[in-house]
């Protein structure tokens, strides 16, 4: 009984790395661009969902809501103006600079923050849990969880059944006939950016809800979603949300032996997963 | 590109050696050695720091400017060199000055495995693996309750005090034990940091460096002439591991205090290390010395502001590599022609940059 | 006026200069041709005028107005396609999807549309949800082709589009241009097939080394004329 406990926790804090994973793996997948800065974006979020809560006595959900245009123009402006600019046959570029921009947010937020840890409050919801069969799962566990898998069908339908979609795809085979095609790569860039700023808007709202957070944790968060993204197969939505799970799964067996193998455990399960299958469990066909 | 094979590559040494600068560098380097006659401890400490840093500055740009492996885990190594030090010494009851190098040779045997991992990773992911990395060796090692787990310990006084080296400078300062602890770290930063260029020159001048920087500049031509990349790679990462396992175990010496949290800092030992070599230059000896100091600088100007100093620094870096991506030395070079370190060799003919007119849009 | 013109056209990459003061013109209606060599640098005319290289403002000129600095969305939005050397489909896209986004630059009403793609290629709509690239290379080349058309071009640029095809097939593709043409599209097509050549077209350009060697209608030239411009006067 305690097995299957640990294993129905595991599978809903997968959700959590699900979320925090799916705007990386867009990212990725559309521009081959990874932002070391993503998971000081998470955490940029959820301090602007928790102004919001605290300064204007929002709703949490409705704050979330507000603050996803916001987020999203901001990913526009970031990819647009700087991002953009560090395109080229170089690699190094686009991983200094984001990895400038992920010291930039840190500290900012320290500055405007201190290193206070933060809450957002979300009422009692946050100790509400409902009864699946013998086992009691919390309310704010299984909407994490439902988000991500809203999150992952709606990005599914976005690629493949609207027109931005097909220029996503097309931008990503070969950028020059896309031109061709009237497709203009920096303007799709800062629009998928500015979409993967949404999901992480979403990711902050279950981050700050359901535990403590502080301006440092975000690099924390960029690990749990590069695993999730690596285990699942580079371009594969529904395979990140596997690998969300398989990583939270495994957080929560290490912690069930021994509280201090948490994270350990989940880092070991992905250094397995390259090992034995380096392409990830579900990669795309077409690279 | 199809047409590159049309035309033969060649590879050009632009050695514009400068015999002053070898006789500059000569003096610089005596008055260094001598530097504890006359300059005060504080003063040695922060020399210390500065070498140490360019020590850990040298290894990442031969990792990221020359063999284009950017991790952004080498504090794996340096929180590992340290803790194999602490091992050595604790457990072993090893003389620390012989700990420095077998933890050197440690870091570059937890590369081995390290290297089989992280080289399924290309580029950008090749990067987060790397942290990926540092992250488990730091939680593996926090586990070992006998080196203090999560919270560290230090050094027992005695094992350092009783350091027949550390007699011998003494006496010959006619000064205290910890005293001579800081000239003989000080030293000891100091061939390290000779002997990291010195090494870095020697390889760059090589046949392995010259096939390095083929690899770097354009792969496919690199294939044509004959150089394997991947192995190349795998030389440089075990040798930046060895180079920055051996500088980690020093300054922890120096600390005497260990905990897996400062360590394995990324901040620490990865950020400011990128930050230095991104604003001296990336890709060539000279920019991380450059860099050292104007880190040094900025840090003593900055020092009271706390968050701000970081940020500033992130700042900087971004701009420079958005708008002078080779660096301060890189500006200045472009402009003298000055090359202290003649190393860089670049394979001439073949390909077709485009230029403004005719040139791709994008 | 003509439609589509250059003006001096040149090109290069980097050092290497491929183009030198092109002058070719295309009236409305008008089909015209482009032969030459291998690497006489006839994709790179067409790369030009399509925007993928740049060129000065002056150097292409459509309907008056300059072309030649724009990025290839701005030419695509006033009516320029083109069919890329090698068909380059979206291998990520189904066949329908490439069509799909043929119009996503300029999706204005015309006489193109998916229906009138499919009636032109039948099969392409028995494909429609395999990969572009599952398909043989003819299919490919009218999938191609059809994605050009989906944005009702008023100039349609074709760069060979009989490559490593064969004879039937090609026949088969070039069956369809005088519907192309009805529909109301200029045309400009680079062969290396001098016979189809001078079939399709009104008039022909002859390119060597990236100049204009030879001009004029098909039935004004002769086999000689065209052989010592195709591979130069000692040839
Ligand atoms: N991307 C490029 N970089 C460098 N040189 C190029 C490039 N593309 C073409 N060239 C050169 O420009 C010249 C013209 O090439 P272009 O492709 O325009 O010729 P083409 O007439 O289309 O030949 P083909 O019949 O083989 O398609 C050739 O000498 C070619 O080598
Ligand atoms: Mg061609």
């Amino acid at each position: 009984m305690m097995w299957i406990d640990t294993i129905v926790q595991g599978i809903l804090l997968g959700g959590l790395y699900a979320l925090f994973a799916a705007g990386l793996s867009l990212v990725f997948g559309i521009m081959r661009l990874v932002n070391l800065a993503h998971g000081d974006l998470i955490v940029l979020a959820a301090f602007l969902i928790l102004v919001m809560v605290s300064a204007l006595g929002l709703n949490p959900f409705v704050a979330a809501l507000v603050a996803m245009p916001l987020m999203f123009a901001i990913g526009w402006a970031l990819q647009f103006y700087l991002l953009n600019r560090t395109f080229g046959t170089d690699i190094l570029p686009p991983l200094l600079v984001t990895f400038g921009l992920s010291i930039v947010i840190q500290n900012g937020l320290l500055e405007g923050f201190t290193a206070d840890s933060r809450r957002i409050p979300v009422g009692g919801l946050d100790s509400a849990s409902v009864a699946l069969g013998p086992i009691n799962v919390g309310v704010m566990p299984l909407l994490t969880l439902a988000s991500a898998v809203a999150v992952i069908i709606g990005l599914n339908q976005l690629f493949y059944r609207t027109s931005l979609g097909r220029a996503f795809r097309a931008i990503s085979d070969d950028p020059v006939t896309a031109g061709l095609m009237g497709i203009r790569p920096k303007n799709i860039f800062a629009t998928a950016t500015g979409i993967a700023m949404v999901v992480v808007t979403i990711a902050a709202l279950y981050l700050g809800t359901r535990a403590n957070f502080d301006p440092t944790i975000g690099p924390a968060r960029l690990i749990y979603a590069f695993e999730a993204v690596i285990i699942g197969g580079l371009g594969s939505l529904w395979g990140t949300l596997f690998g969300g799970i398989v990583i939270g799964v495994a957080q929560t067996f290490g912690a069930a032996v021994n509280p201090e193998w948490q994270i350990l455990a989940g880092h070991l399960a992905f250094l397995l997963v390259l090992l034995l299958k380096p392409r990830g469990l579900f990669p795309r066909a077409v690279d | 590109m199809t047409d590159a094979s049309l035309t033969p590559w060649k590879v050009e040494t632009r050695a514009k050696a400068s015999a002053t600068f070898a006789i500059v560098a000569a003096l610089i380097i005596l008055l260094a050695f001598a530097a504890p006659l006359f300059v005060s401890r504080s003063v040695l400490q922060d020399l210390f720091f500065i070498l140490t840093m360019l020590v850990l500055a040298q290894n990442w740009n031969l990792l990221a400017g020359y063999a284009g492996l950017v991790s952004v885990g080498q504090q794996a190594f340096v929180g590992f060199g340290a803790y194999a030090m602490f091992a050595l010494v604790i457990l072993a009851g090893l003389d620390p000055l012989a700990a420095i190098l077998l933890a050197g040779i440690a870091s570059s045997l937890l590369a081995v495995p390290t290297a089989f991992f992280l080289f399924r990773l290309q580029g950008a992911y090749f990067a987060i693996g790397s942290w990926v990395i540092a992250e488990v060796v730091r939680l593996a090692l926090a586990q070992l309750k006998m080196l203090g787990g999560g919270t560290g310990t230090s050094l027992p006084r005695e094992a350092t005090r009783d350091m027949p080296a550390l007699k011998l400078v003494g006496e010959l300062f006619g000064v205290k034990s910890s005293g001579a602890g800081d000239i003989l770290t000080y030293w000891l930063a100091l061939l390290l940091a000779i002997a990291t260029i010195g090494l870095v020159y020697r390889l760059l001048r090589s046949k392995q460096g010259l096939g390095l920087a083929a690899v770097r500049d354009n792969q496919e031509a690199a294939r044509s002439v004959g150089v394997d990349a991947r192995r190349m790679k795998t030389l440089v990462y075990l040798a930046a591991a060895f180079g920055t396992g051996l500088c980690g175990a020093l300054i922890y010496v120096q600390k005497a205090r260990i905990s897996p949290d400062a360590a394995f800092s990324v901040v620490d030992w990865t950020a400011y290390v990128i930050f230095i070599v991104v604003i001296g230059g990336i890709g060539t000896i000279e920019g991380p010395i450059v860099g050292v100091i104007v880190f040094y600088i900025l840090q003593n100007l900055l020092a009271d502001y706390g968050s701000w100093y970081l940020l500033i620094l992130g700042l900087i870096g971004i701009a420079i590599m958005l708008f002078a991506p080779r660096g301060l030395w890189g500006l200045f070079a472009e402009r003298t022609g000055i090359q202290l370190f003649p190393v860089r060799r670049r394979l001439t003919g073949g390909t077709v940059t485009p230029s403004k007119k005719g040139g791709p849009h994008g | 006026m003509a439609l589509l013109e250059t003006k001096g056209l040149t090109a290069s990459y980097g050092d290497f200069q491929a183009l030198f003061g092109v002058d070719i013109a295309l009236d409305p209606g008008e089909t015209i041709a482009i032969i030459g060599a291998n690497g006489a640098g006839k994709t790179t005319l067409m790369r030009s005028i399509a925007g993928i290289l740049a060129n000065q403002p002056n150097a292409v000129l459509f309907d008056g107005e300059a072309i030649g600095a724009l990025p290839a969305p701005d030419i695509v939005a006033r009516g320029i396609a083109m069919v890329p050397e090698g068909r380059k489909l979206f291998p990520s896209l189904s066949v329908e999807e490439n069509l799909l986004i043929g119009r996503y630059g300029r999706a204005v009403a015309g006489h193109w549309s998916l229906q009138t793609v499919y009636e032109l290629f039948p099969i392409l709509k028995e494909r429609r949800g395999n990969p572009g690239t599952a398909l043989s290379g003819g299919q490919q080349q009218m999938v191609a082709i059809g994605r050009a058309l989906m944005s009702n071009p008023r100039v349609l640029l074709c760069d060979e589009i009989s490559l490593g095809l064969a004879p039937v097939v090609i026949k088969d593709i070039y069956a369809a241009f005088p519907r192309i043409r009805a529909a109301g599209a200029s045309l400009v097509v680079v062969e290396q097939d001098i016979g189809q050549a001078l079939k399709v077209s009104d008039r022909v350009y002859c390119l060597m080394e990236g100049r204009i060697t030879l001009s004029g209608a098909p039935s004004d030239l002769t086999r000689e004329k065209i052989h010592s411009a195709y591979f130069g006067a000692g040839a």
